[in-house]
């Protein structure tokens, strides 16, 4: 499945200027897959840039090369809808470290061609930032009008001001948070282990074998699915209802509807996602703290982004990122004098609300991407 | 535009088009939004998520949160201005959150229904009962007015906490109210109060 992932085509740059990482390594260049969408104006001051989440990629709002389903942010950006591409050039990249044709641990090794496989240096969410900023420079956009991101396109996006507050008048942070939490590191490794545990992992060189690590990818998938729940969402979708039989089995068959949505929903993931991606990723997230270079002081990390427009939303049934920790950087925000609003919507999906049918969602996202323009 | 309410129209006239003010329980931002019209750097902090996401979806700069509690947030001197209007009666510590105003702003305009106006005086003394007036339409055991004030209360507790009374309104029904007797007469009074 794997070699199947590998073999799409994606538009891409290849940019041949070395990125300096967080972790003092160096990437002699770097190619970034990208997709965009609307018109770029004259002036370059309509650009968006979209930050997609851990398994998202840069199909915001066309439909994936590998599975045909729409893009993941379809019923938010397009032509009349939140994100208006009519009036704004929208741009999503796949992010650095992943599987949808950025620089990561599937790429070639230049001198063997062989994929880096954990050769791969381990990268940071402002790493993935300054790949972005990196493709920005490559299109001629020296500004954006808006980084909008949910869940770890959030903090991107937060990183985004914090890192070139200049280069950006609004930031719209959604269902995410500014660190990691030991909550949030604790599912995470849970994730890898179950990788890392499964024999085709091959300490991470399956590329050239048939034997990719979908069992324990799988797995991965759907420790993490849970926490994308909330438990009254499961209830009212699941139950405790069987699945396709009236009676237990007293076995260890999916009996339960919930075991066989997540069997299905872990091994559907392994037809789209590569096991070394999820572990850069989900690595990335657990180094993400804002606050860390300032001496814990969150605020330090928004000290030059005080003219730049903060939005950020949170859901109250989300408990992997809680409004407490979107609370946390509108108090660091409001200490800098930055321009933030922020509110908590009630919706019943948990922290995957931020994908679905929320309306009132529709209506913030529309208008603090409205505010400021002429 | 929509006609602002009487005392909000009355404090969107007296604030200078430079100033950053924040509106404290800023409803859907109407305020601000005329605020904004004339130039003024306009912020909310707003309780009920509706309203929120109504003021941030007409584009403006409004964080969800509790007037007894999340003031406490801003910085000192954050803005020229804090407003409050029609919500000091409806806090925990009437006393303290106008400590927090003078923090973060060196002026505040204080808005409220004055419940020593003669219609809630009659209602008291002829019905024995709580008043449900035009401005304190809702009875006693669901209102959220849990702090009635009158006129003559809060200028005791600024004259008490040492605070400067610059300017004051009185409003009868939509109009303007004499000062005179304004302890009777004025239904609502807004006070540009400083530090």
């Amino acid at each position: 499945m794997a070699s199947l992932l590998h073999d799409i085509r994606h538009q891409s740059v290849t940019i041949n200027a070395p990125l300096p990482l967080d972790s003092g390594q160096v990437l002699p260049s770097v190619t970034i897959a990208y997709q965009s969408y609307g018109a770029l104006d004259a002036d370059r001051s309509n650009a968006v840039l979209i930050c997609h989440a851990l398994t998202g990629d840069q199909y915001v709002a066309s439909d994936h090369p590998g599975t045909g389903k729409p893009g993941w942010w379809a019923r938010m950006v397009g032509p009349g809808k939140p994100i208006d591409t009519d009036r704004f050039h929208v741009i999503c990249a796949n992010v650095l470290g992943s599987c949808m044709g950025t620089s990561g641990p599937a790429t070639p090794d230049a001198a063997t061609g062989a994929p880096l496989g954990m050769q791969f240096p381990v990268i940071t969410i402002t790493d993935m930032v300054r790949a972005q900023a990196m493709l920005l420079d490559h299109l001629g956009i020296s500004r954006l009008h808006a980084v909008v991101g949910g869940s770890m396109g959030g903090m991107q996006t937060l990183a985004w001001a914090a890192t070139y507050p200049d280069r950006l008048a609004s930031a719209l942070v959604i269902a995410s948070a500014a660190r990691h939490s030991a909550q949030n590191i604790a599912f995470h490794e849970v994730g890898r282990q179950a990788i890392m545990a499964d024999p085709d992992w091959q300490n991470g060189q399956y590329y050239s074998s048939a034997r990719p690590p979908t069992k324990g990818l799988a797995v991965a998938r759907m420790a993490a699915h849970i926490t994308y729940l909330s438990e009254a969402g499961l209830t009212e979708k699941f139950g405790r209802r069987l699945q396709a039989r009236d009676i237990k089995s007293f076995g260890f068959d999916a009996d339960f509807q919930i075991e066989s949505y997540l069997r299905y929903q872990g091994l559907a993931f392994t037809d789209r996602f590569d096991a070394n991606a999820y572990l850069y990723i989900t690595r990335a997230m657990d180094y993400f703290d804002l606050a860390d270079p300032h001496d814990g002081r969150l605020a330090g990390a928004f000290a030059g982004a005080k003219d730049v427009r903060f939005t950020l939303v949170s859901f109250d049934t989300d408990w992997l990122y809680p409004t407490s920790e979107s609370r946390r950087v509108v108090q660091a925000l409001q200490s800098v004098g930055a321009a933030a609003s922020f509110v908590e919507l009630s919706a019943p999906f948990g922290h995957d609300s931020f994908l679905l049918d929320v309306p009132a969602l529709d209506r913030l996202v529309a208008g603090s991407l409205r505010a400021g323009l002429a | 535009m929509v006609k602002l309410r009487p005392d909000l129209a009355i404090i969107a006239d007296a604030v200078p088009a430079t100033a950053r003010v924040l509106d404290v329980g800023c409803g859907d931002g109407e305020l601000m939004a005329a605020l904004q019209g004339k130039g003024v750097d306009a912020r909310g902090l707003e309780i009920d998520p509706d309203n929120v996401t109504a003021a941030i979806a007409r584009g403006q700069s409004v964080v969800q949160g509790d007037a007894n509690r999340d003031l406490a947030d801003y910085p000192d001197d954050a803005f020229d201005y804090a407003i409050l209007s029609q919500t000091l009666q409806t806090t925990e510590r009437p006393d303290r959150v106008i400590d927090e105003l003078l923090r973060i702003a060196p002026r505040a305009f204080v808005s409220f229904p004055n419940f020593a106006h003669w219609r809630v005086r009659l209602a008291l003394l002829w019905n024995g009962r709580m008043p449900v007036t035009r401005l304190l339409p809702v009875a006693w055991y669901e209102t959220p007015n849990i702090h009635h004030v009158t006129v003559s209360d809060f200028r005791d507790l600024v004259r008490m906490k040492g605070i400067a009374v610059e300017r004051v309104w009185h409003l009868s029904g939509d109009r303007p109210a004499s000062d005179a007797a304004a302890s009777w007469r004025a239904e609502h009074a807004i006070f540009l109060i400083a530090r």
